[in-house]
């Protein structure tokens, strides 16, 4: 194994983007909690994974922190009540995926007692083992809080033998999402601490925490938190340069060690793991304070919200409840996004609840979107190429996918396509591309599923022939025993004939 | 509330094919002007000619193709086509061969290939290919610059060339026109005339030829905008100068008596307004970084072996449709590494 610290060098990536960002409008209040509203919407499934077995029914009365489904293995997180109050129902309620879809959710009316139940924190954390704290994260709810909603658990545990740093990601590259650099600022302290609790969960020596080299504030508030931690020796913060995707796992490790993480391989096999700054600090909450995820920071903002800020939000909360915190639409929304608008997904509705990993809600206007203008055929002009940080050919890939010549498409590394959008961005053509990649990634997953249910088909198939000709050999064996009997009978009547010929012998005698 | 859903990204896009063709004119009008200067006015002919038959063959070819007519005319590509390959005309070039052109350019090399973004050859060097070989008398008589001309034709003698292909009675073909110095010196060189012996001939300026390298100085100024406005990247014109520099420059050092300095083949011809507009053409050639600095490599050398060796005095144009037939496998064979791969 090679070692692989992040040094003191910051790398490039490949390709990439520098967009105008739209963040300090987000950044002008701190941190605000919104009034507790009428019903909260808690989806049973907030991450990559499968959600565990309800513990609660219609009517029950929870308590602030107590788990509402059951934890399972690692992909099992379990969600927890973020107040007190009455369950309503369990109902399918609008969500971001899929897209125009819905989820199974938990209506929550709370009381607004915010009654707890009992909180355990884990005593004198320092020492205990990775296992005990592994565990107590995912009892705990914890799933990646940047977006993609991986449980922290299933990170973390596992034998890595060289892992050796946490990366704790910071680089918040999306133009108009301030969650993460807010809960810098606020909560710096906090976020050191849970990196540090991250890395002797998953026994590694250090933490860096990457920032973008814009985040002037955060940087101080950081080393001022380390400073006051005295972890001096085992946390690094490093900036890295401000380009889209910056924030994205495999171009951040890059852009730290100069390495790129194998394509059918883990971060870990670098030696590294990268956790999202607020997951670090709900690790904190959980272990320091026995809290399990129940809140996280949104931002609101976009030229469609009259007062751009970033919410202390229970999870559950529906958008439509922060939108109306944040001073409600400012003009005709023509798109709701969560997320940024370069990787963000359009919602349908803004009944949609937050999740775990919900971090911005953005309102564009038609002046930002602006109407879809039609597409014209691929110039080949190369401008995708050059932006690509995956360093895969997005203009062949879409040749390869219009023609539905997909294996092609995959030998050209479909897969390794992370989706960021900056392709589309600058697409003279104005051609959808990541929607080609996505339709196209669909259908190869389709056709290896169908691959292998052909596979099972014909094994089933093979049975069947196995098991026809058996019986037919099996039937054709008992036919033959059956003739072999009646073979008998004329061998009596050979005797029987024998006996009369016999007799005709003895009467001429 | 009802939003509308779309797939990300979520902005409005950042340029547009016929944004991007219409810089690529606006990088052209220095070029232009100065050859109006050192040449005249013929060049306005040829590019109102060639546009013109340019888009009217697009539009009839989109029509008898059932496609937008007005969506394709509105990418500008026709009229990129059009003045490119006007600018490769001698000014008094009859009418009709801008019809030829434009039938070759337009109808064949690109509508019949599938319009916009199917045509595996270069548009304006596919046309001037094809009136080059079928006509190479008319497209050898080249006007004399300004300064060396009895009197340049105008605006009405120039009509009356380019529609009538007589001059009118004050104007001579034979002492307006001559060879391109181009021409000149590879004439020369095969009549063992030494280099500097053809070189003192009047038409040759400082680097090129009189009026010529002046032209090829204005190419690469509205280059140098479309490298700024990142129209175009540094890639192929780096790549194309460069390699014609580091070709000529020791066959220059060794031999400069036969052949001429790297500056004579840069200033001379069509090598500026190839490397930064025509080698350029995205459509017909790489995409990849390595690939374009592979194309425009092989355009200089095959430019420079056809003016050495070939059987015309500029290669450009066939060098260019001889590297738009390798650039689908260079482009393979330039593939960059995927990430983690």
């Amino acid at each position: 194994m090679v070692e692989a610290l992040p040094g003191d060098r910051i790398h490039a990536f490949p390709g990439g983007l520098k967009l105008r960002h739209h963040k300090a409008v987000a950044c002008e209040h701190p941190v605000k909690r919104p009034a507790l509203p009428d019903r909260l919407y808690i989806q049973i499934l907030q991450h990559q994974g499968e959600s565990g077995e309800l513990l609660v029914t219609d009517g029950d009365r929870v308590r602030a922190g107590q788990a509402l489904t059951s934890a399972g293995d690692d992909f099992i997180v379990p969600e927890h009540a973020p107040t007190s109050g009455t369950i309503e129902t369990i109902t399918d309620h609008p969500a971001a995926f899929p897209p125009g879809g819905t989820q199974r959710a938990i209506v929550l009316v709370p009381d607004g007692r915010d009654e707890w139940v009992e909180c355990r924190p884990v005593a004198d954390w320092h020492n205990a083992s990775p296992g005990t704290l592994i565990d107590h994260l995912h009892q705990s709810g914890l799933a990646g809080m940047g977006g993609a909603m991986f449980p922290t658990a299933a990170k973390l545990r596992g034998d890595w033998p060289q892992l050796r740093t946490v990366i704790l990601n910071g680089a918040e590259c999306e133009p108009w999402i301030a969650c993460d650099e807010m809960l810098m600022r606020e909560r710096a302290q906090d976020v050191i601490e849970g990196g540090l609790i991250l890395a002797r969960a998953a026994g590694a020596e250090r933490v860096v925490i990457a920032i973008e080299d814009r985040m002037g504030v955060v940087d101080d508030r950081l080393r001022a938190a380390r400073q006051a931690l005295g972890a001096e020796d085992s946390v690094r913060i490093r900036k890295v340069f401000t380009v889209y995707p910056e924030g994205g796992e495999r171009q951040l490790i890059q852009a730290l060690t100069g390495r790129e993480v194998p394509h059918d391989g883990l971060p870990q096999d670098l030696g590294v793991v990268v956790h999202n700054v607020a997951t670090a600090a709900a690790a904190r909450d959980a272990v320091l304070e026995g809290r399990p995820l129940i809140e996280r920071i949104v931002t609101v903002t976009g030229p469609g919200i009259a007062q751009p800020r970033n919410f202390l939000t229970l999870i559950g909360t529906p958008f439509s409840h922060l939108v109306d915190s944040a001073g409600g639409y400012a003009e005709p929304v023509s798109r709701l996004i969560l997320g940024g608008p370069m990787s963000g997904t359009a919602l349908a509705s803004d009944a949609i609840p937050v999740t775990k990993g919900s971090n911005c809600i953005l309102a564009l206007t038609e002046r930002e979107t602006a109407p879809t203008q039609p597409t014209m055929p691929c110039i080949n002009c190369g401008e995708c190429v050059r932006v690509c940080p995956a360093r895969l050919l997005p203009q062949t890939l879409f040749r390869l996918i219009e023609a539905e010549n997909l294996d092609a498409a995959a030998d050209y590394d479909l897969s390794d396509c992370i989706e960021c959008g900056c392709c589309a961005a600058v697409c003279p053509s104005h051609i959808p591309l990541v929607d080609y990649y996505r339709h196209g990634k669909d259908e190869l997953v389709r056709r290896r599923l169908d691959r292998r249910r052909a596979a099972l088909a014909k094994r089933r198939y093979e049975a069947r022939e196995e098991r026809l000709a058996r019986q037919k050999a099996e039937r054709q064996a008992r036919r033959k025993a059956r003739e072999e009997k009646l073979k008998r009978p004329e061998k009596a009547q050979d005797e029987i004939q024998a006996a009369i010929e016999r007799a005709k012998q003895n009467k001429k005698t | 509330m009802k939003f509308e859903l779309a797939g990300a990204p979520h902005q409005p896009p950042a340029a547009s094919v016929g944004g991007v063709m219409r810089q690529v004119l606006y990088a052209l009008v220095p070029a232009v002007a100065a050859h109006v200067w050192f040449f005249g006015y013929g060049i306005l002919f040829q590019i109102a000619l060639a546009v013109g038959f340019a888009v009217a063959f697009e539009a009839i070819m989109l029509k008898l193709r059932d496609r937008p007519i007005g969506l394709f005319l509105s990418d500008w590509s026709a009229v990129v086509t059009g003045v490119l390959f006007a600018l490769c005309m001698p000014p008094l070039a009859p009418w009709w061969i801008a019809a030829v052109g434009m039938l070759f350019a337009i109808v064949i090399a690109k509508q019949l290939y599938g319009g916009l973004g199917y045509n595996l050859f270069n548009p304006a060097m596919v046309g001037f290919a094809a009136v080059i070989i079928a006509f190479p008398l008319e497209l050898s008589q080249w006007l004399l610059p300004r300064s060396l001309s009895p009197g340049l034709p105008g605006l009405l003698e120039t009509a009356q060339a380019v529609f009538t292909g007589r001059l009118p009675a004050t104007l001579d073909w034979d002492s307006v026109t001559g060879a391109t110095p181009l021409d000149q010196l590879r004439t020369g060189v095969r009549e063992n005339l030494l280099v500097t012996e053809v070189r003192s001939a009047p038409i040759f300026g400082d680097f090129g030829g009189r009026g010529w390298e002046w032209i090829a100085n204005f190419y690469a100024l509205g280059g140098i905008y479309l490298l700024w406005k990142r129209v175009i990247s540094w890639h192929v014109p780096v790549a194309v100068i460069a390699t014609t520099v580091m070709i000529s420059m020791p066959l220059w050092l060794f031999g400069p008596d036969t052949n001429p300095s790297p500056a004579q083949h840069i200033f001379s011809g069509a090598l500026v307004l190839a490397a930064f507009f025509i080698a350029t053409d995205p459509v017909s050639g790489c995409s990849t970084s390595k690939g374009k600095l592979v194309f425009g490599a092989g355009v200089a050398i095959l430019t420079l072996v056809i003016r050495r060796w070939g059987g015309y005095p500029d290669g450009v144009a066939f060098a260019v449709l001889l590297m738009n037939m390798g650039a689908p496998l260079i482009d393979r064979l330039t593939r960059p590494r995927t990430y983690g791969h």
